[in-house]
């Protein structure tokens, strides 16, 4: 449960092979997609957050965490009728600021995931309402009750998506 | 400087990211008349690589739940069928006399020269997948433009309408679902006939909007579209009221929509919509004034031999047969005249004091929905009166041996 200080040399760095690299994003983008079509309440869970969160934390490399998770959220943007770049822009942030505290903090029991998901999960949204409200102009509104409960939702489900990950990276 | 950009590359680079999709971004928004278009090719790209993946999970979905539904689970379906034929009775009798109302209702708007968007062909489509997205409530169906789909087409359900074609593929197209906060439907109350625009909430909920404050609205009120979005053809059902608050200025009525937008399966796509004036059945139906003047009360039909005698009778003063239906503006105003004047309507009405003894010229009063009825007069006046009074002078049979005697005049008889 403990969210320990690691310094820059005793972090692990991993990797994931090109096929786990390409078809993950993929994946998790389709289920999106193809789960609340039988299952509604699945709307509240982001799964492409969730996979760019566990590769940024598991590489700890900035940049590759702001591009996975730029091409996560653009990809998202055009399975919906939204202008492209809400989703890129808010998983841009969340991939850079996740894999940046990766270097500092140590990130592998559950109990850190599900806290920084949660922490992750709510600058995505915030991300997300600035940019959806100050550039776009869409009407939103916010209720930290609904984001604090998705993002416990999400924290759980990641729990689960970061154990999955874990079993496919590689130590460098 | 070089140590600098080698420091900050991180924060440089993300700066940079950044920078370059809120500049793509802000293109976007600015051509918001047609931003698909700049965007076009990668949504292809993405939704050419992730529909047919959804379409063959939904292909072996349905395989696998055929057998099972139509050859392995069959519990209950014999008293399924059992209530459903007696539905079947129960909608019968109830489409009998719907009937009856709606060949009325069509030749009132016949008359009115009332024209109406027609549902001319539909495409039932499925829906394969959805965006994933709570700020985007849309779904993928399994139709696009090679099956005629076109953007902007009415998408429902037998239980209401779902929303309208947004973005078409070659073989899949978005619906932008009505709960979307982007979406706009033109609705009406059903009973209060109050029109608004049904709008979809951040969080889901479909609002009624631009209805003043002063207006009073039931809960449980039947929403239907008006038609005036050129979407969706009007009188469609879309849901009903749940919710009526006070919001200032004007009405915060929620809807709870009649389609389940959360669990879409088959969608009807309306692909083409015929605007044209209401046909009738000429052949097997009267006009609606006769009708409505079999409905209503009027003035009671004479016998046969009763109305043998020229100028007797008062309920054909146009010289139709005591059998045809009367308009109804007709026969009671006519009758109101005479009786005015002191005659019985059964009595013979003996010619005026015109230069013609033995013609009589009762008046008629032209009703508005029979104005067309009235025309086909071959007799009818040349001009009518201001009033909408004309006169109908009607002949004398050649057996009439009535002998006439001085009657007073009806208000607005010609001297």
């Amino acid at each position: 449960m403990a969210i320990t200080y690691t310094s820059g040399e005793q972090v692990e760095v991993y990797r994931f092979n090109i096929p786990a690299t390409i078809l993950i994003p993929l994946v998790a983008v389709f289920l999106q997609a193809w789960l609340p079509r039988r299952f509604p309440f699945f709307t509240i869970f982001d799964l492409p957050l969730l996979v760019t969160i566990g590769f940024a934390t598991a590489r700890r490399s900035p940049l590759a965490g702001l591009f996975t998770g730029g091409l996560i959220g653009i990809l998202q943007d055009t399975l919906t009728h939204q202008p492209i770049g809400l989703y890129g822009i808010a998983k841009t942030v969340v991939g850079f600021a996740a894999s940046s505290l990766g270097i500092k903090i140590d990130v592998e029991n559950a109990g850190a995931r599900f806290l920084l998901t949660i922490v992750f999960y709510v600058l995505h949204e915030v991300a997300y309402f600035v940019i959806a409200r100050g550039l776009v102009g869409l009407h939103m509104t916010w209720s930290w009750t609904h984001e604090f409960g998705s993002g416990a939702a999400n924290a759980v489900l990641g729990v689960l998506v970061y154990g999955l990950l874990d079993r496919m990276k590689q130590r460098t | 400087m070089e140590s600098v950009l080698s420091r900050y590359r991180n924060l440089i680079v993300l700066v940079g990211v950044l920078f370059a999709q809120v500049l793509g971004l802000a293109l976007q928004v600015k051509r918001t008349s047609d931003s698909e278009s700049s965007t076009r090719l990668i949504r292809i790209w993405a939704v050419g690589a992730v529909t047919p993946v959804e379409k063959l999970l939904l292909w072996m979905e349905n395989s696998t739940g055929g057998v099972w539904h139509n050859y392995l689970y069959l519990r209950g379906v014999r008293a399924e069928n059992r209530a459903l034929k007696q539905e079947i009775d129960r909608i019968r009798l109830e489409e009998a006399t719907m009937t009856q109302d709606a060949a009325q209702a069509h030749r009132l708007q016949e008359l009115l020269s009332f024209k109406q968007q027609f549902i001319a062909d539909t495409t039932v489509a499925q829906v394969i997948g959805t965006t994933g997205s709570e700020m985007s409530r849309s779904v993928y169906i399994d139709k696009g433009s090679n099956h005629g789909i076109k953007r902007d087409m009415a998408v429902l359900t037998k239980d209401g309408i779902v929303g309208k074609v947004l973005y078409v593929y070659p073989a899949t197209s978005l619906v932008l679902r009505i709960d979307d906060q982007t979406s706009g439907v033109g609705a009406i109350l059903d009973k209060e006939r109050l029109q608004g625009i049904l709008r979809g909430t951040p969080a889901g909920e479909i609002v009624l909007d631009k209805v003043m404050g002063d207006e009073t609205v039931p809960v449980g009120e039947q929403v239907l579209t008006s038609g005036g979005d050129g979407v969706f053809p009007k009188g469609l059902p879309v849901g009903k009221v749940t919710k009526v608050m006070q919001g200032g200025e004007l009405l915060y009525i929620q809807v709870r929509p009649s389609a389940s937008l959360g669990r879409l399966e088959e969608v009807l796509v309306i692909t083409k919509m015929d605007e044209r004036q209401t046909q009738t059945d000429q052949a097997g139906a009267g006009r609606a004034a006769d009708i409505l003047a079999q409905r209503l009360p009027s003035v009671p039909v004479k016998p046969e031999n009763a109305g043998d005698a020229a100028g007797k009778n008062i309920t054909a003063p146009d010289g139709a047969s005591p059998s045809a239906p009367t308009p109804i503006g007709a026969a009671s105003e006519s009758k109101k005249k005479i009786e005015a004047a002191g005659v019985s309507p059964t009595a013979s009405v003996p010619a005026s004091n015109s230069s013609k003894p033995g013609v009589s010229t009762p008046l008629v009063r032209k009703a508005v929905v029979s104005s067309g009825a009235a025309s086909k007069s071959p007799d009818s006046p040349a001009g009518a009166a201001s009033d909408g009074i004309v006169k109908k002078p009607v002949p004398k049979p050649a057996n009439s041996t009535q002998v006439p005697k001085p009657q007073p005049v009806a208000e607005g008889t010609p001297q």
